[in-house]
Formats: structure tokens, sequence, C-alpha cells
């Protein structure tokens, strides 16, 4: 057990995720009509902060991972023994970085593809709030300062889908706003319960990490279901995933491009960080649940997939089942599944993301996501149609892709769950997970077969309406429909390196996060008597 | 004989002066307002506005030096019945601010309206010295006496737009449920002094322990459901939404916000001074009350297409978090417990006056009390779209603003009292907050995401004195949810129980 910590550059955090508040507070004195300049402070905001993210990473002593780093530890509310406690270490570093990347590139793809709602004013401000949020969950080392960041992501989320959703909008958000609200208020009755459990002394995370492993058993299981309700829904695990495709479909391109790439992984981090490591036992008697249910959601999302007609709900179901994975891979409880897990949430991050740009993009230019109207997309835009088949790809879990090192492993790793858990029941699993995978190969194939492949829809032909239609039919369908643009370009490119490279080098991300990984499965261990 | 009793006869007591400054501020502004009122003339009387503003931040100076200053010494004046301690002093800064929003509410209101003006400022400062006076009573009389002042005149103003069946409505329903209430109270307190033979309340807790007679238990009974009228608890809370949808929105903020927050004050000193000991009465009837009141406020509230009525069923529903701690009072939660209802009355008042604030600029222009008419605002007028964005998502609990910190005290008190039932209360609420979020959440959605509803997009231009409120509030919503250690260490238990020797 590892628990030193490292204080160079401490202001390094604070900046970097404070740093968005300083564009919103500019845009507050620029007037909603200057449309370019709210775009330009938005990408300008996001590049210094990513650029300060850049610098975290060089800063960064990867040969610690397994420590806190940047570490800062102030007073904040002493009244309650809360401090503004923040670090990061292997575990959280990839998370973090990626908030800030996706943050950017979604701000660069605003540039061309404001949703219609327009108002980018508004819509920027809450992008950037939102990554405060995101990139303060993943550097608190303190409940409540956690609480407060894992709330702060709430309001934004609400408003984007809300205001510039689809058309099923207000019921989407509304259902998003109250599932997360419900979770979180059981969430905090249980972190207020741990500490005061575990002798009122603190709420920061190294100490109710040694504390935590000492309640009685029973106590243990009741805590763990408290937090178990609030990060299942963030995640969202089955039975409460249904605000997932609601949201998902009815979010905008950038809405549901940070949903799926960063905002769920609040919830399996909630799990990583917080609940398994400051309850072993409660984890041990939860996990046999929690991997069942996974394997549920693998199944039941997959088989959701099938039953879509629409490209973008597709694409959510989908999620429920990659989070399927990734939930699998924690419940072993093994060095090797928690690693899994990890890896597979920021590969989750990346693919889906950009499947979801993809969606986006389809939108924009067919005006719907129907499958069954969609076709011949290698023909009319054959770049955009490889990037699909790309993802698509990346997501079924190809080898070679990231997506491949976040699922393999984590069926793997149910084949010998840890600390004494039902080797039987683990296993049957793991039959059934691996089925998923056909599942999956099977819904995103056919969707790939039926919107790129065969030739394209005549209603789209942007040739043949103007060659034999012109005059009779000005309804030019097909006159949105062009290629990937260069905003476009920019704002994917960085996800399709990453695809690539962490598919073919997943090294790269495992040693950042295995020593913090091992040290956090060997503390849950020395609480498992 | 004479000289001898002369020898011997009445001596004045000590008075610290300095300790009831503010109250004297009030008492010699009260009356500066009212002469001044005489002479004025009609088209000069905006300036009550400004005397009042003045009279109560001139209470405040006091209440500042004497918070700087300190000293033990004036803990007890009059013989430990009337006490200025910190808990006083913030609650007291608390009543003196709120008359000052509620005074820059009032200014356009009372204005344009044509109403009585000066004598509406007289009863308001009346209101404001019985709610100062309440944050220092420890006395069964100088508690009745206080909550007297401070009720009266707001029975009045409830019914301040005389020509309005529905303000008449309001204030005559206040007044027979307050009066009812009152005299309830008044009751049980003669069966407490019956009892314990003492009006001090320290002397009424140190006799009210072990076993009660059957008419303790009564006098405990009466004096809790005389207060829960004050909070409007439920069930006693059925004044509260007729009176607040029909008195003029600036009363209805004050009502909502300090005339509650003044009922808070007295069930604590009430509960923690003398009925600590009588906890296996009025503990169960408080979690009843807490459940009841959060539940059966927020389910109405769902259903209110007013704003101001829902506004008025959601502070039922915030009186029940707000109320929820006590009901662990008696244990070793005491202290937690304290600092809840403290922090909750300091941070829910910057919200909701702030909620009201906003909906008083809105009804400017819409002339209308609907939910709907809210619809579009942040297209055209996004400064109070996005103003009242946070004082409801405040309201609802959402951090980092403001209430947030005293519902996660509340909570934290009943997961410290650690017993079963207060576990149960605890997801009770957890799950109201959810239930709340749904109708202040559907005000957000008519704001950010509905079309305006007759197309009329002529901005919204608030008077000064109104944005000046609305700096007050939402400043106080944002400051206190980010850095809430600026007033938690206010709400000691040793500041309101140590001095007292309990």
């Amino acid at each position: 057990m590892n628990m030193e910590t490292i204080t160079t550059d401490n202001w390094i955090l604070t900046v970097g995720t404070f740093l968005p508040l300083v564009g919103v507070l500019l845009m507050m004195f620029v007037p909603a009509s200057e449309e370019r300049t709210h775009k330009q402070i938005g990408i300008i905001t996001s590049a210094v902060t990513a650029a300060v993210g850049v610098l975290t990473l060089i800063r960064f002593d990867f040969g610690r991972s397994e420590s806190l780093q940047f570490f800062v530890d102030t007073e904040w509310i002493s009244v309650i023994r809360s401090n503004y406690t923040i670090g990061l270490d292997g575990i959280s570093l990839p998370l973090y970085f990626l908030s800030m990347i996706v943050t950017l590139l979604v701000m660069i793809y605003t540039w061309d593809n404001m949703p219609d709602a327009g108002n980018p004013k508004s819509f920027i401000m809450l992008m950037l709030v939102l990554q405060v949020g995101m990139a303060g969950s993943f550097i608190a080392q303190d409940l409540i300062l956690f609480f407060v960041f894992f709330e702060v992501v709430l309001l934004p989320m609400y408003f984007m889908i809300g205001v510039w959703g689809g058309e099923q909008r207000q019921y989407a958000s509304l259902k998003f706003f109250l599932y997360t609200m419900f979770g979180s208020a059981l969430m905090l009755v249980a972190f207020l319960a741990l500490f005061f459990q575990t002798g009122a002394e603190s709420f920061s995370f190294a100490h109710l990490a040694e504390a935590g492993a000492l309640i009685d058993r029973d106590v243990q299981i009741w805590i763990f279901a408290g937090m178990f309700v609030g990060f299942a829904v963030k995640v969202p695990m089955f039975p409460f995933h249904t605000w997932l495709p609601d949201a998902h479909t009815q979010a905008p391109t950038q809405g549901s491009v940070i949903l799926a790439a960063i905002l769920l992984k609040l919830g399996t981090y909630g799990f990583v960080r917080i609940a398994i490591p400051m309850l072993p036992q409660g984890a041990k008697a939860w996990a046999p649940v929690i991997g069942i249910l996974a394997v549920i959601g693998i199944i039941y999302g997959a088989l959701g997939c099938l039953a879509q007609t629409d490209m973008k709900r597709l694409i959510a179901f989908s999620s429920v089942a990659h989070m399927g994975f990734v939930m699998l891979g924690i419940s072993t409880l093994t060095e090797f599944g928690i690693n899994a897990a990890l890896f597979g949430m920021v590969a989750h991050g990346l693919i889906t993301g950009m499947l979801f740009f993809i969606a986006g993009s389809v939108k924009h230019r067919y005006h719907t996501l129907e499958i069954n109207r969609l076709s011949g997309m290698l023909i009319q835009m054959p770049r955009l149609g490889w990037i699909l088949g790309f993802s698509a790809m990346a997501s079924l879990g190809l080898p070679g892709l990231a997506g491949f090192w976040g699922e393999f492993p984590a069926i793997l790793s149910a084949y010998n769950p840890n600390f004494g858990l039902d080797e039987t029941l683990y296993r049957v699993l793991m039959v059934i997970a691996a089925l998923g995978t056909v599942l999956a190969a099977a819904y995103l194939l056919w969707l790939y077969q039926r919107t790129a492949f065969g030739r394209p829809n005549p209603e789209f032909d942007s040739h043949a309406t103007h060659a034999v239609g012109a005059g009779v039919n000005d309804d030019h369908h097909g006159a949105d429909i062009h290629d990937v643009t260069p905003i476009e370009w920019i704002a994917w490119t960085p996800f399709l390196i990453a695809i690539v490279v962490f598919g073919v080098y997943p090294q790269l991300m495992f040693d950042v996060m295995d020593p913090a990984v091992s040290a956090l499965v060997e503390r849950v261990g020395a609480g498992i008597p | 004989m004479i000289a001898s009793l002369l020898a011997q006869a009445w001596t004045a007591p000590t008075i610290d002066w300095h300790a009831i400054a503010p109250e004297l501020v009030l008492v010699v502004g009260i009356n500066l307002v009212l002469l001044v009122d005489l002479w004025l003339d009609e088209a000069k009387k905006w300036a009550m506005a400004t005397i009042t503003g003045f009279v109560l931040l001139g209470a405040v100076i006091p209440v500042v030096t004497l918070a700087v200053l300190g000293g033990d010494v004036r803990d007890a004046i009059f013989d430990g019945r009337y006490v200025v301690d910190e808990y006083a002093l913030i609650l007291k800064a608390l009543f003196l601010l709120v008359g000052y929003v509620v005074v820059l509410l009032s200014q356009n209101e009372l204005e344009e309206g044509g109403y009585y003006q000066g004598e509406f400022y007289v009863l308001l400062l009346v209101s404001i010295l019985g709610m100062v006076m309440m944050a220092s009573s420890r006395d069964l009389m100088s508690v009745f006496v206080a909550l007297e002042l401070l009720s009266i005149p707001a029975y009045m103003m409830a019914a301040w737009r005389k020509r309005d069946v529905r303000s008449n409505e309001a204030g005559a329903k206040y007044y027979l449920l307050g009066v009812f209430a009152s005299a309830i109270l008044l009751y049980g307190m003669s069966f407490l002094y019956g009892t314990t033979g003492t009006t001090k309340l320290t002397e009424i807790g140190a006799a009210l322990s072990g076993d009660l007679s059957a008419m303790q238990v009564f006098a405990v009974v009466f004096v809790i459901a005389g207060f829960a009228f004050k909070i409007s608890a439920v069930p006693f809370h059925t004044w509260a939404p007729d009176t607040y949808e029909g008195a003029p929105t600036p009363v209805t903020a004050f009502l909502s916000v300090a005339s509650k927050a003044a009922g808070f004050v007295a069930l604590l000193t009430m509960l923690y001074l003398g009925l600590h000991g009588a906890d296996e009465v009025h503990s169960p009837m408080i979690w009843v009350m807490a459940a009841l009141t959060m539940t059966v406020g927020n389910v109405v509230a769902l259903r209110q297409t007013n704003i101001v009525r829902m506004l008025a069923y959601s502070s039922v529903s915030q009186g029940g978090f707000i109320l929820m701690p006590l009901a662990v009072m008696a244990t070793s939660a005491a202290e937690s417990a304290l600092r809840a209802v403290v922090i909750y009355l300091l941070i829910y008042a910057f919200s909701n006056l702030g909620a009201f604030a906003v909906i008083i600029a809105v009804a400017r222009k819409t002339r209308s009390g609907e939910i709907s008419s809210f619809g579009g605002l942040m297209s055209y007028a996004p400064g109070l779209g996005l103003l009242m964005t946070i004082f409801l998502a405040s309201l609802a609990g959402i951090p980092p603003l403001g209430i947030w910190i005293a519902k996660l005290q509340a909570f934290r008190a009943l997961i410290d009292a650690g017993s079963t039932s207060a576990y149960v209360l605890a997801i009770i609420a957890a799950v109201n907050t959810v239930i709340a979020a749904g109708y202040y959440m559907r005000v957000l959605r008519q704001i950010w995401m509905a079309p305006v509803p007759d197309g009329d997009t002529t901005p919204i231009r608030p008077a000064s004195s109104i944005w000046l409120a609305l700096g007050i509030t939402a400043g106080g919503t944002l400051v206190l949810g980010i850095l809430p250690s600026l007033v938690l260490r206010f709400a000691d238990l040793p500041d309101l129980t140590g001095a007292l020797g309990r």
C-alpha cells in the first residue's frame, strides 16, 4: 500500500480544472449576437485548457503513477471536515486528459455544426461549465468535493439536451435529470453514512479507504447499496439504463459525444475509485450482482441494438452493452479486470464518441437517421463511409484497434475472479459475455451493411434530382450531401489516431494505470478477511 | 418606615446599551419613519423606502460591532432571559438583511400601486423588530411578545392590496389561523409555567426532565403545534398557499422567508433550552411533521400552474427539510442539527428571496403569475433567466449553489444520529429531493426551452432597486454555496447553551 503523495507543481490541476470558467466570464461580457467571437473564445479556452492538460502529462511522474501527484490539501469546509483535496494518479490521469481533449474537439466541431436552436453563447458557456465538472470529478480526492463536481455536470447537460436536442428533447432531458438526481441523492446519504461509520474524521479518499475497511460487513453492504444506485444510474447499468437511449438520441451531437466519452465514465470511475476501495467487503458481497447485471446489460443492449431503426439510438444501446463489459471487468475485483475496465472506459469514450460524431454528420447531411432510408454511403461519401466502417470495427472489438483491449481482457478476467468469488458463476458470465461480442459484431456489421453498402437511396441522390427532376422537384433532398469537411477532419483525426495507437500499443495506457490498480486491488484484498 | 423602604427600594437593572443597540436603532427608526411620513408630501413618498433602508442598515452596524467585539459579559443580560450571543447575532443580521431586500423589492410595487407607503414601512420595521427580538429571547414571555410583534403587522401587510378580494382573503386567513395558533401556543405555555413555576427557558429545561406529567405532555404538544402553524408545517399549513398567493408579492417573499425563519428560531430556542428533556414527546411529533411536510408540500407543488403558489408549496416543503434535523435534536447529533437548521435558514433566505425578485421583475412585464408566462425568458432576458436558474437550482439543492450545503447538513445530522428512524427519514428526504427537482425543473424548462407565449419579446428593464436585490441574493447564493465556511461557524451549540450553563 503506497499512500505517499507528490506535491510538486500542485497549481497545475486547479488551473487545468477551473480555466474554462475564465472563458465563461469573458463570454458573459460579449453580446449574444457575436456568434463567431463566442465560438473563438470557446475554442481558445478549451485549447489552452488542453495545453495545460498536455503540460500535466509532461510533468506527471510516470514512474510513480500509483501515488497521487500534484497533490493539494487545503481547508475548505472545516466544520464538516471536508477539504479541497485534489490529486492525480494513474487511474484518473487518462480520464482527466480525455475530458480536456474531447471538450476541445467538440468545441472545434461546433464551429461548423451549431445545433439548430442557435445561440452559441449559452451553448458554449454550458460546455465549458460541463468541462469544469468533468475534470473536477477526476481530480477530487475528497468525497464532498467529488460530489459537488459530480453534480455540477448535471445542469449543463440537462440544458444541452433540453434546448438543443431533438423532437422529444424535453422528455429526454427531464428523464436524464430525475434519474441522475435520484441516484445522487441516495449516493449522498451513503457518503454520509460512510463518513460517520468511519468516525466522522475526514472525507478524504485516503482516510476513508483505510477506515472504511474496518466497518462491519453488514453495514458495508448497506452503504455500498446506496453508492451502487448512484453510480449505476450514471454508468448506466441494467435496469437503471432507460434514461440513456432517450438522452443520447435526443441530445445534440456535441452532447452525445460528451455524454458517451466522459459522463458515463463518472459512474464506473466512482466504482473503481470510491465504492470498491472504501468498502471492500461490501464490494465483495455485491460483485456477483454487479457481474450478473453487467452481463444482462451486454445481452440486453445488444438485442436492443438489433431492434433499432434509428442509427443514433442503436449507438446508444451499444453503449449499454459496452459499459456492461466495463462493469464485468470491475466486478471480478481482479487487477486484470479493473485494468481492462479502465482501458475499456477510455476506448469506449473514443470509439462511441466517434460514432456519435458520425451520426451527427449523417443527420446533418441526410436530415434523417433512419437506417432504412440510408444506403450507399460509400458511394456518395466514401471518406465518411470508411470512417464509419473503421469506427464500427473498433466498436465491435477488432484486434488491433482500441476496443479490443477493453473487451477481451474483461471477458478473460471473469475466468478467474478474485477474493474467492464464485468461479462457476463467473465462468458462466464469461461465456455469455463472449456471446455478447458476437451479437456486437452482428448489429454493427448489419448497421454498416445497410447504411454504407448498396446503391444510394434515390431519394437522396443529388445528381439524379438535378438531372431528371430539375424544375419539377425543387425539394433537393440530396443538396446537403458532401464528404467530410476540413473542420470535421480536424475534430476527428485525433480520435482516429488514438484508436489505432492504443489498439496497436495498449501498453501505453496499461503502464500508466497498472501500478495504481495493483495498489488498489492490494488495498481491497487487505480489507477482506 | 418609608425611609427603610426607600433604602431597599427597587433599583434599575444595569442595562448593556450596546447589546440592545440594534433593537434601539429600530425603535428610533420606526418613530422616525412614522413622523416623517406625516410631514412628507405625497409626491415625495418615495423617500420612505430609502429612509427605511437606512434604518435597517443602521441597525446592522451595532450587530457588526457586537460580533467583532464579542465578550461574554453581554451573553446574559436581564438575568439570562435576553441573550446576545453569536447565534443571536447572525440571525439578527439575517433578519435585517432580509428586511432590506424586501424594502428593495417593495419600492416599485408600492409606488405604482399607490399604496400606503409610510404605513407599510412602519409595519415592516415593527415586524422586523419582533424578529430581531426573537433571536435573543430566552424566556416564555419575551418569546411570545416577539412572536406577536412580528406576526400582527404581517397580518395587515398580507391584506395590503385592500381592493383586491384575494388579498383580503390572504390577510383574513392568515390572521384567523395565526391567532388560533397563538392561542394554542399560549395555552401550552401556561401549562409549562403552571407545572414548572418559571418562565425562564433554561429553568423550564431543568425542571422538564425525567418523567413528565400528563399536563406537561399536553404543554409540549400545544407549544410545538403552535409553532407548527408559524412555520407552516403539515398539517398546519393550510393558510400558507392562499395567503402567499393573495398577498402582494414582496410581502409573500417576506412571509415565506423572514416570518418562517423567525418561527424556526423560536422553535429552536424552545427545543434546545426548554423542551430538550421532553424529547420522547416532541421527537416523534417532529419526525412525522417533517416527513409529511416535505412530501405533501412537494406533491402539491408538482400540480401548480401559478408560480407564486408553486413557490408557496415549495416553501412548505423546504420547511420540512429545515424541520427534519430537529427530529434528532435530543441525540448526540444535537449540534449538527442546530447547525443544519441555522445554515438552512440563512441560505434559503437568499435563494428564495432571489426567486421572488425575479418573479417581481418578470411580472411587471407579463402581468401574469402563470408559470407559462416565463416561456422563453432566456431568449429575451438572459440575465434574469440565468439568475432564476441559479435560484431554482439552488432550491433544488444542486451543488455548488447555496442550499446544497444546507441539505447536506440536514442529512448529516440525521445520519450522525444513526438510528433507524433517522435513516428512514433521510431516505424519505432523498426521494423528496428528486420530486422537488421535478417542479423546479419545470420552471427552468419554460425559461430555457419553451417559446415566448405571446411573441412579445420587449426586453425587461427592472428598476435599479430590483437589480440590487438580485445582486445581494445571487451573491449570497453563490458565495455561501462555494465557501460555506464563512457562516458555518456561527451556529455552534455552545453559543446557544454554553452561556446558560446547560
